[in-house]
Parts: structure tokens; sequence; C-alpha cells
């Protein structure tokens, strides 16, 4: 393999932004009929790096080399033109229209007067879908699909071109095992036609299945490519993050206290039912289940963004109400939540200012903002978390995820609550600060904060959780206590949907 | 700082097999959609300077300051309807509204009285805007476009369609805020420096300033950090129909007399100022400061127009060109190109 050709070639690609090099004289390639996986924490460049890739960004230095020709990728519609195509992981699909048309866009085959071709476009298309065996045909409306399969069309569209290189950019992210497999079917056979595929990816499970090699990036620059086959995780780890890892299960046993929030047949519509459930102090609660089985749903009702329709929520053992967001915050509820970018921060604000948001109103000096304070209370969990910033002026849009999600956690610790609701709370999230992240949570814990920790991802909770509760289509299926848990009992209380979603 | 320099040197040494004019047409490129609006601006005053030597005069200067009054401190109000990602258009017949109903009980109840009855008028027009915008989570292009078209018929149907003038011109006092100076500064000057010292003190340090800017931002992440959105909003329409009756009244003050349709197309100028400024239509970027500059830049433009020869109504359509320009180098400035395939 090693001796065939690249199929694509980055050379000492060199990228500038004020005040940062991401990526300093990266160097990478992928042969054809292989899957190349790009790793490194967020904010090692791997996104910066496609983004040049694709003719986002120009880089300051360096060459891409398709074929053996040198290219100047100026947008990504010229990209697309030689070969490269992205599956990103937010999906860009326009819902009203078909399949059909999704996969065509600006370039339905046509007949005399400008008329499409309807019978050519939809024959193409099923020839396509057939490849990718998907349970859908062309004439179906792109909004009616899982986001699984809005994944499938994105890969359709990459395969009507002639792809020299696919790059996955964490495909797997919002989908179930049983999906998985089916894109890891997808790839493979891609990858037999021929197709160089970079596979982008914080998950080692994925990484060891489908992988061939594996390039790791850390703070711009390029640190090594390793033989997926001859490697462990460790190595990886220590490459990505030049330290080792303690991902072994948390088994400290503190002291657990008083019940601090008790919710009792707690129903919100169709979007769950019957909820029963207690945290007690110095407690972390883990919520599994699959993506819509209302976990995030019982989050926002505890913060005061739903309206429960039956059910009551005790706090220190007295019955409330919540009505608004101020309200939960102003009763000690504090909720990360799972869209970082879309509900977690003011991408556009400062990292100071991003912080202090739920409390600015009692930071005063006389009328104004105590900006001394702010800039004290920035000081203290950013050394606290270790959050990686030049100071806190620095917009948050500009950081990588794993320190952007710290601010939002700082953000509601500053609060001082008795109870944090973290949902997906490493969504996304390189390795070094994901654990960061798992250590913070049982510290909190262990010093009497209660933790309800929402997790799709079953390392995670059964890492940090001293009980689960598993969730299935709006009901709580059973809590296990970490001594009685199992991976495959977990599986079991979740399941009863994973075998019709194989297409 | 003088690291990264040092990596820029090493950069241009290495670059060198590089097509140099591809590269010199990119920096050129960058440094027009970043400051385009101040190097535009510059190359105004150079030409309008050289056509017409009494520009740059200190009466004409203080002569512009003074009729952007007005226009500047409905753009005050409409920044922070901006910021917080929302549009007002219904602003120019709002001050027509404002005029007139100060006029009309000028010589009714006299101005001690008429001057809070129109200041409380106006604010509930704003108040029924922040209501519709903010509680019931309208678009605002709509309503604020509606409201323009409403609260014009609401002037006409008020004044009976009638020019509304004050009956004794020479004996009132309600002409201080338009005519008079003060310590050698107009009074409309005043109020606006006034104004905006206040209102930027509020925006820039003030928790209500910073949950504009956060509603502004990102309404949804506002609201997960427990503010009140639709409060917010609400307190900006508000906010912008007090700075409105306080042009309202400047404009009554300087004339003592007014067509129902004084303000008419004030609202695209004053859009214009804030745009010009920098602040960004999607909300949450922008500051007082940045606006008092673009009402200034906007009313030079438009005095130097005149000074070279042409006519007034032109105006109008430069106006829409400035706008366009504005627009178009807020968004070049964000992406450093003038042009690009994705927003």
């Amino acid at each position: 393999m090693s001796t065939q050709k690249p199929a694509l070639r980055l050379e000492g690609i060199l990228k500038t932004f004020p005040g940062v090099r991401a990526l300093d004289n990266v160097s990478f390639s992928v042969i054809p009929g292989e899957v190349h996986a790009l790793m490194g924490e967020n904010g090692a460049g791997k996104s910066t790096l496609m983004k040049v890739l694709g003719g986002l960004y120009q880089p300051d230095d360096g060459q891409i080399i398709i074929d053996e020709q040198p290219v100047v990728m100026t947008s990504p519609l010229q990209a697309k033109s030689k070969g490269i195509v992205f599956i990103h992981q937010e999906l860009s699909l326009a819902e009203e229209l078909t399949v059909a048309e999704n996969i065509y866009l600006g370039e339905l085959p046509h007949k005399s007067f400008g008329r499409v071709d309807w019978k050519k476009l939809h024959a193409q298309t099923d020839s396509i879908l057939q490849r990718l065996k998907v349970g859908f045909n062309a004439k179906t409306r792109v909004g009616e699909l899982s986001i699984a399969n809005q994944q499938m069309v994105e890969i359709a569209r990459a395969l009507t071109v002639e792809a020299k290189a696919v790059i996955f950019d964490e495909p797997t992210a919002s989908l179930t095992d049983a999906e998985k497999v089916v894109l890891f079917d997808v790839i493979t056979d891609l990858k037999s036609h021929g197709v160089g595929i970079i596979y982008i990816s914080h998950r080692m499970e994925e990484i060891f299945k489908i992988t061939d090699r594996i390039s790791v990036l850390r703070d711009g620059q390029y640190r090594g490519t390793l033989n997926t086959a001859e490697t462990t995780d460790d190595e990886i780890t220590q490459l990505m993050i030049g330290r080792k890892l303690d991902l072994s299960r948390n088994a400290s046993h503190h002291e657990v206290g008083d019940v601090a929030l008790e919710v009792r047949e707690l129903s919100c519509g169709a979007l769950f039912k019957n909820i029963d459930f207690e945290v007690r102090r110095g407690e972390v609660v883990g919520f599994y289940g699959l993506v819509g089985a209302g976990r995030t749903e019982i989050a926002e009702t505890l913060f005061g963004l739903r309206e429960p329709t039956a059910g009551q929520i005790y706090l220190d053992g007295a019955e409330v109400t919540i009505h608004s967001p101020a309200d939960a915050i102003a009763k000690g509820i504090s909720l990360v939540p799972e869209d970082r970018k879309g509900q977690g921060l003011v991408l556009g604000m400062n990292c100071r200012d991003n912080m202090t948001l739920p409390q600015v109103e009692g930071l005063k000096f006389g009328p104004f903002v105590a900006e001394t304070d702010e800039v004290a209370i920035f000081d203290k969990y950013k050394e606290r978390l270790d959050i990686r910033t030049p100071g806190w002026k620095q917009t948050v849009g500009n950081l990588s995820g794993g320190n952007q999600q710290k601010i939002v956690i700082a953000k509601w610790l500053s609060m001082h609550p008795s109870i944090l609701i973290v949902d997906e709370p490493t969504r996304g999230i390189d390795v070094g600060s994901k654990s960061e992240i798992h250590n913070l949570i049982r510290e909190l814990a262990s010093q009497g904060y209660a933790v309800i920790v929402i997790s799709s991802e079953m390392p995670e909770v059964l890492h940090v959780s001293d009980r689960i509760i598993a969730m299935y289509s709006g009901e709580i299926m059973r809590t296990f206590t970490s001594d009685e848990v199992t991976e495959d009992n977990l599986i079991q209380a979740i399941s009863g949907i994973t075998s019709n979603r194989a297409a | 700082m003088s690291e990264l320099t040092q990596e820029k040197i090493g950069l241009k040494s290495r670059r060198r097999e590089q097509p140099v004019g591809r590269f010199s047409n990119l920096k050129l490129g960058e440094i027009l959609a970043r400051q385009g609006i101040l190097i535009a601006f510059a190359l105004f005053l150079i030409g309008f300077t050289i056509a017409n030597d009494r520009f740059l005069a200190p009466d004409n200067i203080m002569g512009v300051v003074r009729s952007s009054a007005i226009l500047g401190v409905m753009a005050l109000g409409v920044t922070f309807v901006v910021l917080s990602g929302n549009l007002d258009l219904s602003v120019g017949s709002m001050m027509s509204f404002s005029t007139i109903v100060v006029l009309d009980l000028h010589d009714k109840i006299g101005p001690v009285l008429a001057i809070p009855a129109m200041f409380a008028m106006t604010m509930c027009l704003g108040a029924l805007i922040g209501f519709l915008v903010g509680y019931l989570r309208l678009n605002s292009l709509i309503v604020t476009l509606g409201m323009l078209s409403a609260i014009h018929g609401l002037t006409l149907t008020y004044s009976g369609g009638k020019n509304m003038d004050i009956a004794d011109k020479e004996g009132t006092w309600f002409s201080v805020f338009g005519q008079s100076d003060l310590v050698g500064i107009p009074v409309p000057i005043l109020i606006f420096a006034l104004l905006a010292s206040t209102l930027g003190i509020l925006l820039a340090k003030t928790p209500y300033g910073r949950k504009v800017y956060a509603v502004g931002g990102n309404g949804l992440a506002a609201t997960f950090s427990g503010i009140n959105r639709s409060r917010v909003v609400f307190t900006c329409y508000v906010l912008s129909s007090f700075c409105v009756a306080t042009a309202g009244l400047l404009q009554a003050s300087r004339s003592l007399g007014s067509q129902n349709t004084v303000g008419q197309g004030l609202e695209l100028e004053v859009l214009a100022a804030v745009i010009l400024g920098g602040a960004s239509l999607m909300g949450g970027s922008g500051t007082i400061f940045k606006t008092v500059i673009g009402v200034l830049i906007l009313g030079f433009i438009q005095n130097g127009l005149l000074l070279v020869g042409l006519q007034f109504y032109a105006q109008y359509i430069v106006t829409w060109i400035i706008i366009i320009l504005a627009v178009w180098l807020d968004i070049a400035a964000k992406r450093g190109k003038l042009w690009s395939p994705i927003a």
C-alpha cells in the first residue's frame, strides 16, 4: 500500500491567525484505498487543515498536491471538482427537497428547454442509493429522514463525482450503534473502489475498527503517522496530548448526603412520562439512552425552559414550581446545555463576559458592572479548569471546543449551584479535555454538588456516574447502581429500537 | 508580538516562489475589506476639501454636527434595537408623530405639559412594537414596516392632514431646545452629546447593556443563561421611542411648525448611520461611539455633496449607495475578503 502514489498530499502547510500559529509546517498524505485517521485534541489544527484543503482558508505557505499536481484551492466548489469531497459534521441539506434533488443540486440532468429530466435523475439517484444499501429512495423528502440517513444522502452526493478523497468529519457524532455499522460498510465500500478516506474522530474504538493509518496533530504541528494494526490507544493518546491518560473507572466512594433533587411522576406531553428519580448531594447520576429518549427534555424542564404537564419537583424536600431559567438559577439549578455553540455561548462575546453572563446582574458596583470582579472570577476559573486562552478579551468563538466547554462549565460553577446538570458534556471534545471534564465532574460531586450527567456515550456514563438511569422513548426503564451495571445490561435497558434502525 | 513579527519575516523568505502579484492583490483586498469605510470617508473628505474650501471651515463643521443632531439622537436608540438583533423602520414616521403632537399640544395645554404628554404617547408606540417583537416574537422587519405606515396614518388622523404651527412663535420659550446656544454650543448638539454619553455608558458599562449584547449575539444562549430575552428586546424598543421623542422635540423646537411628513425617510438614514458605524445587522456587535461616528460620516458626506453642488434630492440616492456599501463592507470585514462563495 505504501508504495502507491498518494491520491492527495499536503506539504508543509503553514497557517497563522493573529496571535496563533494554527498550522505549522504540516504534511499529510492519503493513498487511494486507505482510511487515514486524522487525530488530535481540539485546537490541534485538524479543522484548520481541512479548511485549507477545502479552499476556505488560504495557507500562508505549503502546497496541496492532487495526483502529483500542485493545486491552489480557492473555493469548496473547486475542491469538489478536483475530487475532494467533505462529509461534514453539520449537514447541509435542503430539507424540503427530495433525496434526488439534494444529491444533484446545481447539476440536475435536463432535457430540452431546461426541463429537468426527472426520469434520469431518479434512476441515477436510485443506482447510487442501491450501492449504499439504504432503506429510502430518490423521491423521499430529506426532512423525513433520520440524521443517519441524511448523512447517507451527503455520502451519496459524494459518490456523484469521481471522488479521489472523501473527508469524514466526526461522522458518528449523532449516530446510533446500528447506524454506525451501516456507515462503516459504506466506508469499506468506498475504500474498495480506490477512494482515499480521511477520517476525523475522537473515538478510539472507531479508529481501531476502520482505519489503516493514523496521523496525529498537536498544537498545529504534525506529530507522526502510525499504522493502526501496530499501535495501541496509549501510544496514540501520548502522541496527541504528550502525557498518559487515566481512563480507569472512577472508584472514589465518598459520603453521599441528603436528597437535593427529587422528581415524582414528572411528565411533559409525549416527550417523557412518569419520571421518578432523586439526586443526592455528592452523587453523580447518569442519564443514558438514545438520542430522542427524552433526557434533554427532562433537563430543560428542570431548568424552567419547559412546563411539565404533570408531576412534582422537590428541592431539598420542598415542592417547587420552576417558572423560567432565571427562576431555576435562583433556586440553585444550573444547566450546561447539549449544544455548546447554539445554547451555551455567545460566540461573538469575549471569554469573561460569557462566563459571568448569568450573574452579571449581581456583580454590580453602583449601577455598573464590576469588571474587576468579573476578571477575578475569570482568572479563578481559568486557573481551576485550565482554560487555555490568551486572556479574557479573547472572543469565545476563537477557542477550541474543549476550552469553549470549560467556559460554559465555569459559567455555572461560578454561580455555586447546588444542582448541576450537564448535557453531553464532552460531545465533540478532544480526549485530553474530555478526561479533565470527567475528573472535574467527579471532583464536584465530592465537594457536595448534586450532579446529573446526560450522555450518549456509554464509557462516559460508566466512568463518571454513581447511579445510571436508563431511558427509552420518554420513560425510565431501569436504574442501576454502579455495582450492578454492566455494558450488556445497560444496552438491553435502552434498546428495543436498535433492531429496526438497521437498514 | 515581536515573536510573531519575526515569524512573518521568516515566512516571507520562504514564500519566494509563490506568485507575488496574487499575494499583493489579496493583501489590498483585505485592507479594503477591513478598513473600507474609513478609507472611503477619508477619500470623500479629501475630495470635498479640494472641491470647496468652505468644507473644513469651523462654522461649516459646527453646522454639520448641528444638523446631524436630530438624526443622531434617533440613531442612538436604533443602535440598541439593532444590537438586540432587530430592526426599527418606524422611527421616521414616529418622529413625525412626536413633532406634530408636541406642536399641537403646545398651544392646547402649554409646553410644560405638552412635552411629557408627547413623550408618553411616543413611548406607548415603542412599547407596542416592543411587545409585538419582544413578547410575541414577530419579525421586527414586518412589524416596524407596518408601524411605519400605521403611525403615519395616526399622525395624519391626529392633525387632519394639516400642517401644525405654534400660534405665537415669538413669545414661547419652547424654542430653547432647537434654537439656542449654551456656552457657545447649540443646544441640540449638547442634548445629542449628553444622550450619547448616557446611553454609551448604559450599553458599555451596565448589566443591562451586557444583556443587550448577549440577546443580539445569541438569543438562545442568553435564554439559557437566565436572561429574559423578551424583556430586553421590549426595553430596546421603548428606549428607541424615547430617543425618537427627543428627536421630535428638537425638530419641533427648531421649526416651531411642521408638516406631517417631517420624519419621512429618516428611518433609512438612521439605519445607514448605524451600519456605517459598524453595527452588525445580525445583532450583538456595535457601540454607541461607533454609531456617533457613523452619524458624523453620513452628515459630512451629505454636506459635502451639497457643497460641491449636487441637488438636495440626489442625497436619497447617495444614502442608498452608502447603505449598500456599508453592508457590503460589513460582511467583507468579517471574512477578510471583498467576495467569498460562502457567507
